[in-house]
Parts: C-alpha cells; structure tokens; sequence
C-alpha cells in the first residue's frame, strides 16, 4: 500500500495494512530469536492469577510503575505560583529538561525552570560557581522578582550548602543584596513530589516570615497542595471566597501562569501570590491546606508562629465540601452564603438523579495519599465502594487514615488500603480481585489494557486527554465535574457492552 | 518583501547582538561563540558546540541518562532497563518518547514501563548494591521471559562510589551468562544527552559484543543490512525498514526503535550498517567497521528528494539487483510523492521554518521541507559536536541563522523577530511559539503524529505541516477589538 493523497493515514492506520503486518511478522519470525507465542501466552496468563499477585507483593526492592515522582518537582510546582518568580534547580541539568516536559505535557503551557548545569567538576569541586554564575544569568535574562531555589539529587548526594551558596552569590552580585532567593533542599531520595512541594513551600514563607514580628489580623491564607486540577481549583476556590467575602491569600497561586491566553505574547509569568502578600501573610488568623500529606512539615511552621492551621484531604463530595465550608465558617466568622447552600442542594440533586448507576460499584483508585482519600470519600458517599486504594508515597499514618474512613460506611467493609505500592501491585489486585472502574492519571491506561478495567483520568498527570485541568474538582462544582467524568464513563461502558446488533442491543437504551 | 541574502545576514548579526545586550560579559562572551550566520563556502556554521551549558540561562538540553536510557537503550524491547537512583528520570522519562515496538508489555517486551530501585535515604548512605542484586532477583521470578537487564545510572551512583559493574558481572554468572549491562550514563556526566549515547554504545560494544557470537545458527545473505541510530519514534524505522527490504535487502536488525537483544547481538554479521541518526550511534558504527570490517553509511529518509539519493547511495554499496530494485522502489513511489507535493506545495509554499532539535533533525528534515517549497532560516543542535555543523554545510542556505544549544530567551527573541510561519522544537518550546502566535510542530515527537521517515512518512509530515500552518486558529488570537 503506499499513501492516498487524499486520506493519509499515520500510525493509527498505516501499520494495519498487510505489508505492514507481515513485515512485522517476519521480522519476530527470523530476526528477534522471540519467545515462541504460545510461551508468552501462557506466561501472560500466569501473571494474572493469584501465585503470580503473592509473588508480586513479596517483592521488597524492585519498583515497577511507580505512581509518584520526585521531590524538586514539587519544588518546581511551588515556585511557579508566585509573583515573577523563577524556579532555579541546583544540580544536574537533565532533570529541569525533566520537569519542564512533564509540566508542559499535563498542562498543554509553557514551564519556566533554570537549571544551575552542574557537570563532573562540580561534583568534584561542588557547585559553587554555578550557584554564582547561574544566579547572576537569570536574574539578568529573565528579570524575575523572585528566584526560587530547590536541589536535585547530585546537589544533595555532594552535600552543597544553599544557605553559603545563596549568601557568597549575592556577596559577588549575581543579585542585588535585598533579592529574594528562597531556598529548599529537596533530595530526590526523600519523600516524593509533595514532599517537595511542602519542602518549597515553607522555605519561601519561611524567608519572608523569619525573624518577623506577627501581627494578627483577619486574612486567611490558603494552600492548594500539589494539585493537577490546580487551574481550575485554584479559580473554584476564589469564587466561593469571593461569595462569602473571605479576605484571603492564596499561597503558591499558580492557577494563572499554567493557562495563559494565546493572544501573541508569551507570558513567562503571570499572576501568582505576590510577594507582599507572601510577606503579609504571616499576619493571617489562619492557614487552610487542602492537602494534609502536602504540608505538614509547612503547616507545622505556620502553626508556630501562632496561627490556627487546618487540614483537609483533597475535599471532595458533599460531606467533605460541607465541613470544608462550615470550617471556613468558623474560622472567619462569616457565614455560608445561600448561594452556596444552593449549589449543595443542586449537587445532592444530581446525585439523587444519578447514584442508581453508582450505587455498589466497585472501584479501585490510586494516586498522591490526599486525592486518594478525598476520592475514597466521595465514593463512599455515593454508595459505590472503593475497594482497593493505592498510593505510592502514601505512608503508615495514612493507611490509618484510609482504614478509618472505610470503617466509617457500610461501604467500606471490603474495601483495602495499600500504602508504598506500585502500579503493578495494582494490575495483580485488578486481575485477582476485578473491580468496575479505575480511578487514576494516564498511566492507568495500561492497567486498562492489561485488566480491562476502564479508567477514568482522575489524577497527575494526564497527559493523553485535553484541559481536564482546567476544570475544578473542589466545591460543589467540582464535585459535580467529578461525578459527571465518573458518570461518562459509566454510560459509555454501558453502551459498549450492549452495541452488538441482535446479540446484546435489546439493552442499547436510549434512556438511561 | 523578502531580504536579500546580504540583508539577511546583516539582520541576523543584529539580532545576534541584540541577545547579547542581555547577559552579564562573562556569558556574553561565551554565548556569542554558539551564534552565527552560516557563510556559503565554508566547512561549518561558524559556531562553537559541545562545551557545558551556562548556569541559569534555561538550556533546553538533557543529561547522560536520558541519551543512554531515554535514547539508545530504553527501545531495545526484550530487555528490561533499570533505572538505578531517585524515582524521578524514570518517572519523567516513562513512555515519553514514542519509541514504538511490537510486544506483549510486561511479559516479553518492556519499553513503556518504569522499573525502578526508587533510592531512599539509605541506599544513598549504605549504597545501592545489595538493593540492585535484589532487584535483579526480583526481575528473574517476576519477567522470567525477559532477556536481559541493563542497569541506567542515575546521579547518585557515580556519587557514592557503587559497584554496578561487580554487580552485573556477578548476577549473569549466576543467571548462566544473561545479558546484564552495567551503565554508567549519571546525568552529570558530559555536557549533554551526548555522552550518555557514547556510553551506551560502548556499554553494547563492551557487554553486548564482545560476549561472543550467541546465535551461530544465523545464516546470513549478501544482502543483509542493519538500520542504526532510527529509534521508531511513532514507527519511523517501519517505514523505513519496509523501503529496504522492498529493494532487495534484508534488515537483520533495527537500533534500537522495536530493537531485541538477538538483534544487537546479529549486527556483526551486516554487511552494511546504515545510519540514520549519525550523533547518537556513530560510535558503534565506526567500531563495527574497525572490528568486524562493516562499512556504514549515512542515510536521510526525510522527503523524497533525500530518500531518493539515499536509497542510490545506499544500493550502490550492492549489486545491480540492489540497485534495480532502489530503481523500483523510486518509480513506484514517485506518484504518490508527486500528488503528495501537489496537494501541499501551493499550501506551504515560500513559508518559512525556524528548527531547533537534537540528533540529526536540525539538517535531515530541511530537504522535506524543500521538497514542499518551504525555506529553513534557523536550525541548531541540542547537542550537536561539531562534526554535525560540519554535515549541516550540505543542507542549510547562506544566510542561515545558526544557534547552538540556544537558551530560552535567545529563541524566543529569534522567533519574535524573525517571525518565521512555521517553529519546529520540542515540547518545551511548544506552547512558547504557540501562545506568540507561531505556528509550531515537535519535531522530537511528531506531535504525536507520524511516521515522517521514508516515503509514508512524507505523505503524514506534509499533512501535519500544513494542519499547523494554515490552522484557522492563527487567526483568532488578536480580538477584534483590541
């Protein structure tokens, strides 16, 4: 076959055709010395069965698709969401190449990060001079108003100190002496993405608040935590603080420089907590994470200079978002506006329309310890029952977490938590123990290939669906997101198993 | 109104030295070396390459790893690729690069999973070695189909003094002589994904060949060829491969794209290696020739006009059976070819494209975008040596702007005022040139799109060009009001 002019195919369709396939045929028949195919068959079968699942889970030091990244990328997260701030990673340079792409790839937007390009005689000599240099480079290319510093594994490995490195770069100039230039250490060996993110976090409020003298006011500041839907959350957020005229700052906002507009200029920077606010927010009556496992280390600092703090979990549902409100409530004092209390009711209705198609099904989730629980939650509301969730940099405090949340509904009792296990600890569970739907990134997609299961793109990072991002998940409006991308699914699950004319199509309904 | 060649030259020494205007002396002086004008007539582009990035610029470059784990050795299907160190390379760099393969994944192929030794604390404090043994147990009872290992270092292990090798050695004596590749392609290593191709090519060359001929059964044909440096990134070394064969050869392996281990291992027996992507495997190339005699050539199967000359070339190291058939292979196509340039040439034609990519991209895809009618005025090199501003001379116009490991402000003042209709560069870059306006395709990628190599390619990547052009959307990002 060559290409027809007219309808040009690529790689959906052009390596269907039979010169193609028998190419490919040949090629495994006489070059690939392949195992024979009855071989991979039946060692394809043996890894679904429950020998297979206990071998899987007595591994100890091999990961395989793992579902959590490392800690400078967090880091990266963090940095973006203030004022004409830079984000600068001290180490290798291959890893910002990293971080920019995979930011880029989730959320479709230019991802600014420097590099300090550290080679083998910096490993050597440390990485002093690329401190120097590098500091001096973008504070004279990118004019920021803020560099925010973190480290990747090689600056951690050499044992670099940033505080020295950060205090003899502005001694020789690379910024002016009253720069800001927060830093974090955030070894790759430690913790994960949110860690980092925590880690950031506390070391930019930290260089602003350290030393300060608090004068308690009425603000509330908020945090996000790492968050995939933060564009669409971040804006959830602000119009239910505006509906009930909360005063407040939001911390590391970077719902804007991830979705700027193309109208013929690039934004390197845009919108973000600026950095008075950053500076103010240390007067704030109270701080309101809605990650817990993002912040602790940063929620700890912040209670200490004397501020109320409060924790959710990734909120989502009606319960979650109620207390998350009625938190919100007594914290200002100010009280929930009818508005709010009429998306509640409108969302409860949806539900109300809805739940018989959720209502007992069986769901399998994973992702970062909050968004599980808060998903976990949301299922459980619904009547539906999350029967394995999973979460790779989930620990021992939150396996109790999640434990005590199933015990807590009728709909947990068969449900299972699985704290620091991989996406193929995963596929044994969904081969040995079905479930009906999977929640979870775009990684997920191979768990639906290999079990069947259909995925629904909950999660960081998709990378292989458009904008979601956008989009909140929190409130009752994100609730209603939530329910809706859950929903879809269903039905077009529905729909796929009964579309065989004259076999199974009398269920092909119209209605449902 | 289009500038004559002298004014164009004389703009980009403006431009050049208006990037300039922005960097402290020290990294002006040295950045001034990786810009230039190309000069017709002479033997490079006139621009330093290869030498370590600057600090805090926003290189757009990568490391070792992701030349040895992300590039040479990630594709090869059968093996499983351990990427040794912290979670992260493993995470970011997980089924990121299309290079596509035929396979049951996770039984006996492995290309789009993540295997990891995920180093905590303590593996950095105590070493990994013991873990890595461990791990290589655990690979043998849960993937007993896979054919071997290989072991991508990340930045930690060169730091903390591991014994990867010792380790290697060891599991394949214990595992009756499996294929356990020790790399050492840490990210801070090198200036570039460069080193790390050199590194794994050695590593094949050290761990691969020199174990001995494994399959001595394989019978060999006059015609038997092997396809280096075409990693099938969305099946680009299928459509290759089916052009090869179609005029008489036979391919008795693909490096690395849809690559197996017998395949590396039956290389020595080509009687022709040809090359593709010269910057990431000329190494093992070059050594194929010294050892075993193989003579290589560089191939372009970018848009019919290269594909054309390359497949003469490529014949003319065979007999006249060869040569009729790169004849047939050329006449069938030329229709379709035809009727591709047809349809888009009056589309593209005169349009002017800005690249900046790594491997051989930033010269091979120029004569496609000739063969449309386009002009390329800017190419560079991620990590180019200067061997490939040596080749870019065949393809790139006087006048042309040259950038070398361009920084993220240099390109983007470049394109703001050159204003090119067209950007080809990666994922980073993307949404830059987008969000400005421009036109833009990933020339790393495909866009997700392709093949573009050989003839079937072409018909995609005229298609995708002209879909990124002459997209309605470029003319929406003004409101009317404004």
């Amino acid at each position: 076959m060559t290409q027809d002019v007219q309808n040009v195919v690529d790689h959906f369709n052009l390596f269907r055709s039979p010169e193609y396939k028998d190419m490919f045929a040949d090629k495994r028949k006489n070059f690939e010395f392949a195992h024979p195919d009855e071989k991979v068959e039946e060692t394809a079968e043996w890894t679904k069965g429950w020998e297979y699942r206990k071998l899987n889970f007595e591994r100890e030091a091999l990961t395989v698709n793992p579902a959590k990244a490392c800690q400078p990328l967090g880091a990266v997260f963090v940095a973006v969401g203030f004022e004409g701030t830079i984000p600068f990673v001290h180490g290798s340079q291959g890893c910002v190449a990293y971080y920019r792409s995979h930011f880029s790839r989730h959320f479709k937007e230019p991802s600014s990060c420097v590099s300090s390009s550290m080679t083998e005689d910096a490993a050597v000599f440390g990485g002093l001079n690329n401190m120097i240099d590098g500091l001096a480079n973008t504070h004279s290319m990118y004019k920021p108003k803020m560099i925010a510093v973190s480290t990747t594994c090689m600056a951690e490995v050499i044992g670099d100190d940033l505080n020295g490195f950060i205090s003899t770069a502005r001694e020789k100039g690379s910024v002016p002496a009253d720069f800001p230039v927060p830093y974090a250490h955030t070894p790759a060996f430690v913790g994960s993405h949110i860690t980092g993110y925590d880690n950031a976090l506390k070391g930019i409020v930290s260089h602003f608040w350290e030393g300060k003298e608090r004068t308690p006011g009425e603000k509330i500041n908020f945090i996000g935590g790492f968050d995939g839907y933060t564009v669409g959350n971040l804006r959830e957020v602000k119009r239910i603080f505006d509906l009930m005229g909360v005063n407040y700052t939001i911390l590391a906002d970077n719902s804007d420089v991830w979705d700027t507009p193309a109208d013929g200029e690039f934004r390197m920077y845009d919108g973000g907590t600026t950095l008075d606010d950053a500076k103010a927010a240390l007067n704030a009556k109270a701080t309101i994470s809605m990650q817990q496992y993002c912040t602790e280390k940063t929620l700890d600092y912040i209670a200490k200079t004397g501020q109320e703090t409060v924790a959710f979990n990734h909120p989502v549902g009606v319960a979650a978002t109620d207390k998350f409100l009625m938190e919100l409530s007594r914290i200002t004092g100010l009280p929930i506006p009818d508005a709010l209390t009429k998306e509640r009711g409108r969302l409860v209705d949806a539900i109300a329309d809805s739940s018989a198609h959720i209502h007992g099904k069986k769901f399998a989730i994973y992702g970062d310890p909050d968004l599980c629980y808060g998903l976990a939650g949301f299922l459980l509301e619904l009547g539906a029952e999350p029967t394995h969730v999973l979460s790779t940099n989930g620990g021992k405090e939150w396996e109790i977490k999640m434990q005590a949340l199933f015990d807590s509904s009728p709909f947990g009792k068969d449900c299972h938590v699985y704290p620091g296990k991989d996406l193929w600890h995963m596929r044994s569970l969904l081969n040995t123990e079905p479930v009906d739907f999977l929640i979870g990134n775009t990684y997920g997609k191979y768990l639906e290939r290999d079990t069947g299961t259909p995925l629904i793109r909950i999660g960081f990072p998709v990378f292989d669906r458009h904008h979601h991002h956008r989009y909140p998940v929190w409130g009752y409006q994100g609730t209603m997101n939530t329910l809706v991308w859950i929903l879809d699914k269903i039905f077009d699950e529905m729909d796929k198993s009964t579309i065989v004319p004259a076999k199974t199509d009398y269920s092909f309904d119209i209605i449902r | 109104m289009s500038l004559t060649v002298e004014q164009v030259k004389e703009r980009n020494q403006d431009l050049i030295k208006e990037v300039l205007e922005v960097y402290p002396d020290k990294t002006a002086k040295r950045r001034a070396k990786h810009l230039g004008t190309f000069e017709e007539g002479k033997p490079d582009c006139g621009v330093k390459s290869n030498v370590k990035s600057i600090p805090g610029v926003m290189t757009i470059r990568g490391c070792a790893y992701a030349g040895s784990k992300g590039v040479v050795w990630g594709p090869i299907k059968d093996m499983i690729h351990i990427s040794h160190g912290p979670v992260g390379c493993g995470q970011y760099s997980w089924a990121a690069r299309r290079n596509y393969y035929i396979g049951t994944t996770g039984v006996d192929s492995f290309v789009t999973m993540q295997f990891t030794s995920d180093f905590q604390e303590k593996d950095i404090v105590f070493g990994g070695d013991k873990k890595l043994e461990k791990i290589m147990d655990e690979i043998q009872v849960l993937f007993p189909l896979n054919k071997g290992i290989s072991v991508q270092s990340e930045c930690p292990i060169g730091l903390i003094g591991d014994d990867i090798e010792a380790v290697s050695k060891k599991k394949s004596k214990e595992y009756d002589g499996k294929t356990i590749v020790p790399v050492r392609c840490e990210g801070f290593r090198g200036v570039s994904q460069s080193l790390g191709h050199h590194i794994a090519n050695d590593t094949i060359r050290d761990w691969i060949f020199d174990k001995g001929d494994k399959h001595p059964e394989f019978v060999g044909t006059p015609y038997d060829v092997a396809i280096i440096g075409d990693y099938n990134i969305g099946g680009d070394a299928w459509a290759s491969r089916i052009l090869l064969e179609e005029m008489g050869l036979r391919v008795i392996a693909q490096w690395s794209g849809d690559g197996s281990i017998a395949e590396l291992e039956n290389s020595p027996k080509a009687k022709l290696n040809v090359l593709h992507c010269y910057r990431s495997m000329n190494y093992i190339s070059r050594h194929m020739e010294e050892k075993y005699g193989i003579p290589w050539v560089e191939y372009n199967f970018f848009g019919p006009s290269k594909i054309e000359a390359s497949l003469r070339e490529i014949a003319s190291h065979f007999d006249d059976k060869i040569k009729e058939g790169a004849e047939k292979v050329i006449a069938k196509y030329r229709k379709m070819m035809d009727a591709v340039i047809e349809k888009y040439k009056p589309r593209l034609a005169d349009k002017t494209v800005m690249l900046f990519v790594g491997g051989l991209r930033p010269r091979h895809v120029i004569g496609a975008y000739e063969d449309l009618g386009m002009n390329v005025v800017g190419t560079g090199y991620e990590f180019g040596h200067n061997d490939d501003y040596q080749r870019t001379t065949h393809y790139v116009k006087d006048g042309t702007l040259i950038y070398d490991d361009v920084t993220g402000y240099e390109f983007e003042k470049f394109v703001e005022k050159i204003q090119p209709d067209l950007v080809g560069s990666g994922i980073k870059e993307k949404y830059v040139f987008q969000k400005m306006g421009v036109p833009f395709r990933q020339m790393h990628s495909w866009d997700y799109s392709g093949p573009y190599h050989g003839y079937d390619g072409f018909a995609i990547f005229a298609r995708d060009m002209d879909m990124a052009i002459n997209n309605p959307v470029w003319g929406l990002t003004k409101a009317p009001w404004k």
